[in-house]
């Protein structure tokens, strides 16, 4: 079994103050491990996202830790939090938030400009990202000349071409249309082939369970429990909690 | 260039009309700044340019002479004193003071009388373009700039006026000596200046003393200060200076340019501030998704000061143009902006300390982001 990638125990989190308290996470204990996509499901407010933002070092935990490749975020300002999301987490957003002048290749590269990776270099591994989600042909296109597919799929390019350990993904597939979605999914799941790289995606499409290795479903900030997806390999599984 | 310049400068010329807008006001802010400080050291080299083609070592002059057209006297058997001063080689009379030139048509317009020993080279008139300098060692001859012409009804050499009831002709026409108070220096020999400027025998205005080879100029500046009563005695450098400040501090002519001129960098800087900002705001989106990226704030702030100093740039190119031909325009007139290479340098640091200072408030947005606003959006 592979070492863990991320980890949260006994993470609670705490959003607002007086009146407008909301307990968003509740003692959530999950692992990610290399090689496994995570599909984590649950209804609008359960917490899916915010458990997404404090797993990727965007938001700190009330109370509980979180292990990122084994380093703990506790105590850590919001400069070493964006180093760690430098280096070992990618994001992709449900409305896929690219630089809408720069181009694809631009866009790619711009996530390993962040990580001090410039020139020849970066452009090659730019290239190389965005052949591998199949927009080869699309390296000097503007997202305005792209459809929604295929500016998620840039988006995808970006999260992975610097090589994280971990994949967050906040609904990827709500924007598109269901062939896009598919081929999305498909993209995800083949970058969880990796066994250095964990992918967990946040979504209301329990149509995207085949591609899952496991499924976690959250509800009123509490993991309400886990199966096996239908791409899931047993060896992988080990969510607590 | 480093991507994140790149997108600084792609969000920077991608909404065009705002940019636009941006550069007319920087280059506005600092074609006013240039205009000024323009002024400020035209009116400055012009108020001494007499002083300035002088070749006297010391000034000799009544006791708070403010400045070179101060009408003060002092007598003028002080020269006697001088001369028997130590290490003095020679002091030359100076007789300056306001006059009435008559013209032709019976019109009075006042002038400034400069009468000095034109044999000697203390003081003359120089940039001469018709005429001579011996011309004007004839009875009733005089110099004036052509560019007054006009103003003192003559046109070439030999045509004739009057000063105070004298009969004058022009023996000499120069070329650039224009007085920054409007009033045209006439230069005169020492023989008739009295009679033009209305100066008694018994007064001068200044003498101008040249120093024996190897004389102790602050040795004989303290002899000659306490020998001679109610005089000081000063040097080129030093009269020039006290000149120069009257004029430009104790009129409140150089307070009022440098407030133009404080006017234009507090513009420049609103301007810029205000569209900095407006454009941060415009793609809080994307400095959101920087952050989540897990940008460094260095590196964010670099998208916004390169902005700022990317704006600096093209609004200093297009000021600079504007500067020159401000120059070019006013080269003839009374009062000539003169834009120095010191000034440019002045102002393109001015221009950018007041772009990246401009760029604060958009900081200070950018600083409160917070990078899991990209998932609400």
């Amino acid at each position: 079994m592979s070492d863990p990638i991320l980890e949260s125990r006994g993470v609670s989190k705490v959003l607002g103050t007086g009146a407008g308290k909301v307990h968003a996470l509740v003692d959530v204990n999950l692992t990610l491990r290399g090689g496994e996509l995570v599909m984590l499901m649950g209804p609008s407010g359960s917490g899916k996202t915010t458990l997404l933002s404090v797993l990727g070092c965007m938001l700190t935990p009330t109370t509980g830790t979180i292990h990122v490749c084994g380093q703990s975020t506790k105590g850590a300002d919001a400069e070493i939090l964006a180093k760690l999301r430098r280096d070992h987490v990618g994001f992709i957003f449900q409305n896929y938030h690219l630089f809408r002048t720069l181009t694809a290749a631009e866009n790619v590269q711009l996530a390993l400009d962040v990580r001090g990776i410039s020139g020849k270099e970066a452009r090659t591994k730019a290239y190389e990202a965005l052949a591998r989600v199949g927009l080869a042909d699309k390296i000097p296109s503007y997202p305005s000349e792209l459809s929604g597919g295929e500016q998620q799929r840039v988006a995808i390019a970006r999260a992975i071409v610097s090589g994280p350990s971990a994949i967050l993904a906040d609904e990827p597939t709500a924007a598109l249309d269901g062939a896009n979605g598919q081929t999305t999914m498909s993209i995800l799941a083949s970058i969880a082939r990796d066994y250095d790289r964990c992918v967990l995606v946040v979504t209301h499409d329990s149509r995207l369970a085949s591609f899952a290795d496991r499924i976690v479903s959250i509800e009123d900030g509490r993991l309400a429990g886990e199966r096996r997806g239908e791409a899931g390999r047993p060896k992988l599984f080990s969510a607590h909690g | 260039m480093p991507l994140n310049l790149t997108l600084a400068s792609r969000n920077l010329f991608h909404d065009r009309l705002r940019f636009i807008a941006t550069t007319i006001g920087i280059v506005f802010s600092i074609v006013l700044v240039m205009v000024q400080m323009g002024l400020y050291l035209g009116f400055g080299k012009m108020v001494t340019k007499t002083i300035d083609h002088s070749s006297a070592d010391l000034w000799v002059m009544r006791k708070g002479t403010k400045c070179f057209e101060d009408p003060s006297l002092l007598d003028a058997n002080a020269r006697r004193a001088i001369l028997s001063t130590r290490g003095v080689a020679s002091a030359a009379t100076l007789i300056i003071g306001f006059s009435d030139w008559q013209l032709p048509s019976g019109e009075l317009t006042p002038v400034f009388i400069v009468g000095s020993d034109l044999r000697e080279h203390t003081l003359r008139p120089w940039d001469i373009v018709h005429g001579s300098v011996k011309a004007l060692l004839a009875s009733d001859t005089v110099g004036v700039d052509r560019s007054y012409g006009k103003r003192l009804g003559i046109s070439k050499l030999g045509d004739k006026a009057e000063i105070r009831g004298h009969p004058v002709k022009i023996g000499a026409l120069t070329e650039g000596i224009r007085s920054f108070t409007t009033t045209p220096y006439v230069f005169v020999d020492l023989k008739h200046a009295r009679a033009y400027a209305g100066t008694p025998e018994s007064k001068v205005s200044y003498f101008l003393v040249r120093l024996k080879p190897g004389a102790n100029l602050a040795g004989v500046r303290y002899d000659l200060e306490t020998k001679i009563s109610n005089v000081e005695v000063l040097t080129t450098e030093q009269f020039r200076d006290r000149s120069r400040r009257f004029w430009l501090f104790g009129t409140g002519a150089g307070a009022a340019l440098f407030a133009g001129a404080l006017l234009g960098v507090i513009v420049g800087t609103v301007i810029v501030a205000q569209t900095l900002y407006s454009s941060t705001k415009d793609h809080l989106d994307e400095f959101a998704t920087l952050r989540a990226m897990g940008a460094s704030d260095r590196y964010i702030y670099g998208v916004i000061i390169h902005q700022a100093l990317l704006s600096a740039f093209v609004g200093f190119g297009l000021a600079s143009l504007v500067g020159f031909a401000v120059v070019w325009l006013t080269s003839g007139g009374a009062l000539p902006v003169a834009i120095t290479p010191f000034l440019m340098l002045g102002v393109f640091v001015l221009t950018i300390l007041m772009c990246v200072l401009s760029a604060v408030a958009a900081i200070m947005r950018v600083v409160r982001i917070d990078p899991i606003m990209v998932f609400a959006r």
